[in-house]
Formats: structure tokens, C-alpha cells, sequence
């Protein structure tokens, strides 16, 4: 079989806060193959960024590995980081405020192929670019554009060219559609989904929107409260949720359907902190099948049936 | 939506709309020519994106529109019959907050972070239904308990509060003088979907129990189907089609609202490739001489990019802004649903 693209292996990020430690992502595994799409679901504050960013090593993870194509990038030193990076890139959530305003379309996506010192001179470099724009369908004209000039959905293009300017293997997509009305939203998505097909990208996909997940991913991973509580093939995971908060994750998504809107399991409270953590599931609190184990002892995720993980007590 | 049997439970009415912004000698022309009706205890949608004028219509509809760059430029908004556009600011004041509430977009800066939440539901009480704090209190908690908030917590400063409590207590102030006209704008957009969940349903709950009528803006068509009786979809400042959620959803018209249902990832069929709608919305200071939409229209002939469009009725309550619809069998690619 071959060799996942991206093996991240108990990942754990704790932030200190005055307040005790904040476990942002706390033992998260899972693996990625050449050319597929893993998305990350969960709502604010389940760590599904931080999780993104700890793969590129943009945030210091606490513990754990992330093999990336054979190689441990949580042990890396900075020279051979960056050397890495070269493969591995980043899309981020805002196009607004992920663009340096003072550079230009042609600085901005140029930086990376400079820095890195794939073209030696200023017409190669230019002619990368322009080429890069006509990849992602931006105008030529826009060439000396500064991103205050352009929308939403262009200034994410710029975001996407700048990320393919180093011909990574792996994009971390970091909500790259949230901040964009429906119909900009769709041509991207077109777009990141063309890109990965003919250059065979992998995509690590982060995003709260269930439609779009539902879309872009083979495979699922959910998250809440640092945790991965379940994961599965994309279409398994939407026909048949099997932890009570994808299922009540998944019922609240508002269907644009003339009366689609079935039986919603409206889950009380809220996220509780993530502040010290006390022992057992981290959504009993909210839970309506709680048991006396699940405020005990913490669920293991375990495969129910085959590539279908939870870590729920129902199932064990 | 007219008809004169009809005509009694009318609780808002605008007629002609048409407000601009003018910036640096440019207009911008935000809302052109807008009408429409809202009867009593029924939730219109407002949909449309970014730019669309869904807001600005909200704001005129209190007479709230920033004043310069803002301007209404024409048209009669009728609140119980009432001209909200001829009123002077003392009337106005009567009829904020008492006889129209709005729920602002983001829970996060809508709140004042230096008053408790108490005193802010107290606020528009004091102000139209009574002078005793000790009666407003009660009835200002009695209100926090409805949208779910403890009385423990009333005295609390809304940064203690996460963003879905921020905007119950956002709708507890909205609704604490029974008002018969709540404007909600996006008042879910900033929340995450099961919190979003709750928030819906506490609303459709307290509209059942007060008989209130809603305008609800929103982009999301997904929220629209779960909550509204009717809808009106903008674009570039007009409104381009309109009825029953089923005229919309199952008997869609206008080109672009089609183009909407087409951007949006099907939850039954995911391999099903996006067709977005091309290219961007005009640049408001410069509308296209015809139809808005003819630019990115693929039903769009010579004639719709020279002419201005006429509103076509396909029944009692189901319009769309489209002249091809003059054409004897011009149908849409989207299919009917039964």
C-alpha cells in the first residue's frame, strides 16, 4: 500500500493561559493520501486551526509527530523547514487581511518564488507569475493591482496563486470560502477542485461549513474541543453520523429545501472551556445519551466498522 | 400579496423605495424603486449578497440611514398605515423600539460593553411603557428568561456572555416592548450552526407567542426555507423576485435566483460539479442601462441589456423582474418542484 502523504501522529497544542493550560488540540491522529482531500469540521474554538497550522509547524505543536512524505516536520530545525515548506502551503480564511496591502498582485504572489529562489531572474520570475494568475483566473491586468483594489473572491485567487507559486504537494485550506457571498464561494471551490485534479494536490480542508465539506472531501474529520470524535469516508459519515454530536451537528444544518427540515436534535448549552479540561468526553456535558462513564473516564476513538472511527462510550 | 380582502393586516407596506449614498460626487444607488408588503405574523426573507441593499432597506424602514452620505431619494414606507419617511424625530422615537425592533448582524459590538444586560432590555422599556425601574427590571428579566438567560445573570457585562447568549439578550431587547415589526438583520450569520439552531428556534417560538411580523435578512438560503413564509430576493439594489417561500424554492423565475440555488453544494449529490454564477455584481455607482443582472445573465438578449426590466406576476403573490418571461415559452433551466 502506498505511503499516506501526511501521518500526524497524537498532535497536541496547550497554550498557557493565566487561567490554567488552554488544550487547543488535544491528541489528535490521522492520516492523508497522495491526492485526497481531508476535511476538518468543527465549530469556533475546537482547535481545527490550530490543528492546520501545527501540520505547517506556523504554530510550535506541544507534542506529537507529523510525517510528511517520510519525514518527522515536528522535529525539523529551521533550515530544513523551510526547505519543507517549499511542499507544503497555506490558503488563509481572510483575503482581506491575509495580503500585505502595500504589495502588488505581482509582489505578492512573486515573494515565495524569491525567497525560495526557484527562478534566478526577473523575466522567469514574471513570466511564473503571469502564468500563475492565468492559472487561477486572475486578469493580466490586475498584475500591478494592490488587493484594496480587488473583491473577496479575487483576493482569495491571489491567496491560491501565492500558495501554488512553489508547487507545493499539500494545501492547508484554512476556511478559504467563508468570508465569500454564494456565487463568488462556488467559483472557487470549482477552482481549488480543477488545481487538485491536474496538479495533484493534497488538501488538508478546514472549515465549519458542512455544505462545502460535504463537497470538497473524501474523508471527515470532526472535531470538538480539541478531540477528534469522529471520522470516516465522506459519504459514510453524512448517511450514517454516528457520534451524538456529528448527528445533531449534521440535523442543524438548514437545508434550502421547501420543508426539508426534518427532525433537528437541538443540542443544549454550549462548548464548555477548554480551560483544564476535567476527565471523561468533552461533550457529556451537552450530550442527551450521557451515561455515568462519560463524565469518568475520557472514549477512545475506535473503528466501529471498517475506516469508520468514534470515540463515543455508546460504542464501546 | 395585494388584493384588497387582504388589505386590513398589512402591518408594513414600502412603496417606491429608492435610496442613494453620494460619495465624492459619485452615487452610489443602493436601493432603486423598491415595493413590497408584509403582513401580520408573517416572516418575509430578505435574500441577497454582499451589496445587494438588504441592510440599507432595513435602515430606511426605521429611517435610520446615515444621513449624509445616505439619502431617500423617493418612496413612502406606510407602518400601520403611518409614513414613517414624513415623521418628525419625536414621532420617530415613539415608533423605535416600540413599534419596530431590530436585530443587529453581530451580537459582539451591537451591546454596550459598559452596562449590564439588565439595564440594556430596561432601556427601551423605561423609555415607551413605564417610569418604575423596579416594574421595567422585572419585566426586562422576565424577558431574559424567555430567551433562555438566568435571572442570575442579568447582572452581568455581555463580555461574561458567549456570542450566542450576546444575541439572545440582542433579542430579548428587541422583543421587550412586544412590538409588532422586528427587522432581523442576519441575526445568525455570526454564530455557529448548533447555536444557530437554538437561536432560530427560540425566534420562530417568541413570533408564535407574540404574533410578531418579521423581516428577516439573510443570505443563506438554507435559513430562509426553515423560517420564512415569504421571500424577496435582491440584487443590485432591486428586487428581482418575489412570493411564497414555494413560489421561490419550487417555482423559481428570475435567472438569478436560480444562479443562487446552482452555487450552493448539494447535500444529496456530492460529486455534482458548482455552477457558479459568472463574473461579479456591477459597481453600484454604475448600474448597466437594462437589467442588473443581463451582464451575468445566460439567458440575457440585446434587449435586456438596453432596456430596463418590468416586473412580470406569475400568480397572486409570485413576481420576478424579467422581460424575458414576455416571451411565449421562455422557461429557466432549473425544474419545478411539485
Amino acid at each position: 500500500m502506498e505511503q499516506p502523504i501526511l501521518d500526524v501522529r497524537n498532535l497536541r497544542k496547550y497554550f498557557k493561559t493565566p487561567r490554567g493550560l488552554l488544550h487547543a488540540v488535544d491528541d489528535i491522529s490521522f492520516t492523508i493520501d497522495h491526492g485526497k482531500t481531508l476535511g476538518i469540521v468543527g465549530e469556533s474554538g475546537c482547535g481545527k486551526s490550530t490543528t492546520g497550522r501545527c501540520i505547517l509547524r506556523l504554530i510550535e505543536p506541544t507534542t506529537g509527530e507529523i510525517w510528511f512524505d517520510g519525514e518527522n516536520v515536528a522535529q525539523m530545525k529551521t533550515r530544513q523547514l523551510r526547505a519543507k515548506r517549499l511542499d507544503m502551503q497555506i490558503i488563509f480564511q481572510d483575503p482581506f487581511s491575509s495580503l500585505n496591502p502595500r504589495n502588488t498582485v505581482m509582489q505578492t504572489i512573486a515573494e515565495g518564488v524569491r525567497v525560495q529562489k526557484i527562478h534566478s531572474t526577473e523575466t522567469e520570475i514574471q513570466k511564473r507569475v503571469l502564468e500563475l494568475m492565468d492559472i487561477v483566473g486572475l486578469a493580466e491586468r490586475l498584475y500591478n493591482s494592490y488587493p484594496h483594489e480587488l473583491d473577496g473572491g479575487r483576493r482569495q485567487r491571489i491567496g491560491i496563486a501565492r500558495a501554488l507559486a512553489v508547487n507545493p504537494k499539500l494545501i492547508v485550506c484554512d476556511e478559504p470560502v467563508s468570508a465569500l457571498d454564494v456565487s463568488i464561494q462556488a467559483q472557487i471551490l470549482n477552482l481549488l477542485k480543477d488545481l487538485q485534479e491536474e496538479m495533484g494536490l493534497t488538501y488538508v480542508f478546514i472549515t465549519h461549513n458542512l455544505g462545502v465539506v460535504n463537497h470538497i472531501s473524501d474523508e471527515v474529520l470532526v472535531m470538538y474541543l480539541g478531540q477528534n470524535v469522529e471520522q470516516a469516508h465522506t459519504e459514510e459519515i453524512f448517511r450514517n453520523p454516528k457520534h451524538p454530536y456529528t448527528q445533531s451537528l449534521f440535523s442543524a444544518i438548514p437545508v434550502a429545501k421547501v420543508g426539508a427540515n426534518k427532525e433537528r436534535i437541538i443540542i443544549k448549552g454550549e462548548v464548555s472551556s477548554p480551560i483544564n479540561p476535567p476527565a471523561g468526553c468533552r461533550f457529556a456535558p451537552r450530550c442527551q445519551h450521557r451515561m455515568p462513564i462519560c463524565t469518568q473516564q475520557d472514549p477512545v476513538l475506535t473503528e466501529v466498522t471498517s475506516g469508520h472511527f468514534v470515540a463515543c462510550h455508546l460504542y464501546s | 400579496m395585494n388584493g384588497t380582502k387582504q388589505q386590513n393586516d398589512i402591518v408594513l407596506s414600502i412603496k417606491d423605495l429608492t435610496v442613494h449614498y453620494e460619495v465624492d460626487g459619485e452615487v452610489v444607488e443602493a436601493v432603486n424603486n423598491l415595493s413590497l408588503d408584509l403582513r401580520e405574523g408573517k416572516v418575509l426573507g430578505l435574500v441577497g449578497e454582499t451589496g445587494a441593499g438588504k441592510t440599507t432597506t432595513a435602515l430606511s424602514i426605521l429611517n435610520l440611514i446615515p444621513f449624509p452620505p445616505g439619502k431617500i431619494k423617493s418612496g413612502e414606507i406606510l407602518l400601520n398605515g403611518k409614513n414613517i419617511l414624513a415623521m418628525n424625530i419625536a414621532e420617530l422615537e415613539r415608533v423605535r423600539g416600540k413599534d419596530v425592533a431590530m436585530i443587529f448582524q453581530d451580537p459582539m459590538t451591537s451591546l454596550n460593553p459598559v452596562l449590564t444586560v439588565v439595564d440594556q432590555v430596561m432601556e427601551s422599556i423605561l423609555i415607551h411603557e413605564t417610569s418604575s425601574k423596579v416594574e421595567a427590571r422585572e419585566r426586562a428579566i422576565q424577558m431574559l428568561e424567555t430567551v433562555g438567560i438566568a435571572a442570575e445573570r442579568a447582572d452581568e457585562y455581555p463580555h461574561q456572555f458567549s456570542g450566542g447568549m450576546k444575541q439572545r439578550v440582542v433579542i430579548a431587547i428587541a422583543l421587550a416592548c412586544n412590538s409588532r415589526l422586528l427587522l432581523a438583520d442576519e441575526p445568525t450569520t455570526a454564530l455557529d450552526v448548533t447555536i444557530q439552531a437554538q437561536v432560530l428556534d427560540l425566534m420562530l417560538k417568541l413570533k408564535e407567542q407574540f404574533n410578531t411580523s418579521m423581516i428577516f435578512i439573510t443570505h443563506d438560503l438554507g435559513v430562509v426555507a426553515q423560517v420564512c413564509d415569504e421571500v424577496a430576493v435582491m440584487y443590485a439594489g432591486r428586487i428581482v423576485e418575489r412570493g411564497t417561500l414555494e413560489d421561490v424554492f419550487n417555482h423559481t423565475k428570475h435567472p438569478y435566483t436560480e444562479g443562487l440555488f446552482n452555487s450552493l453544494p448539494s447535500i444529496e449529490d456530492r460529486t455534482a460539479r458548482l455552477r457558479p454564477i459568472p463574473g461579479l455584481m456591477p459597481d453600484p455607482t454604475q448600474l448597466p442601462l437594462g437589467c442588473t443582472f443581463a451582464p451575468r445573465c445566460s439567458y440575457a438578449t440585446e434587449a435586456c441589456i438596453n432596456t430596463r426590466q418590468t416586473e412580470i406576476g406569475f400568480s397572486e403573490s409570485h413576481f420576478a423582474l424579467c422581460s424575458r418571461y414576455a416571451e411565449k415559452n421562455f422557461v429557466i433551466d432549473r425544474k419545478e418542484i411539485d
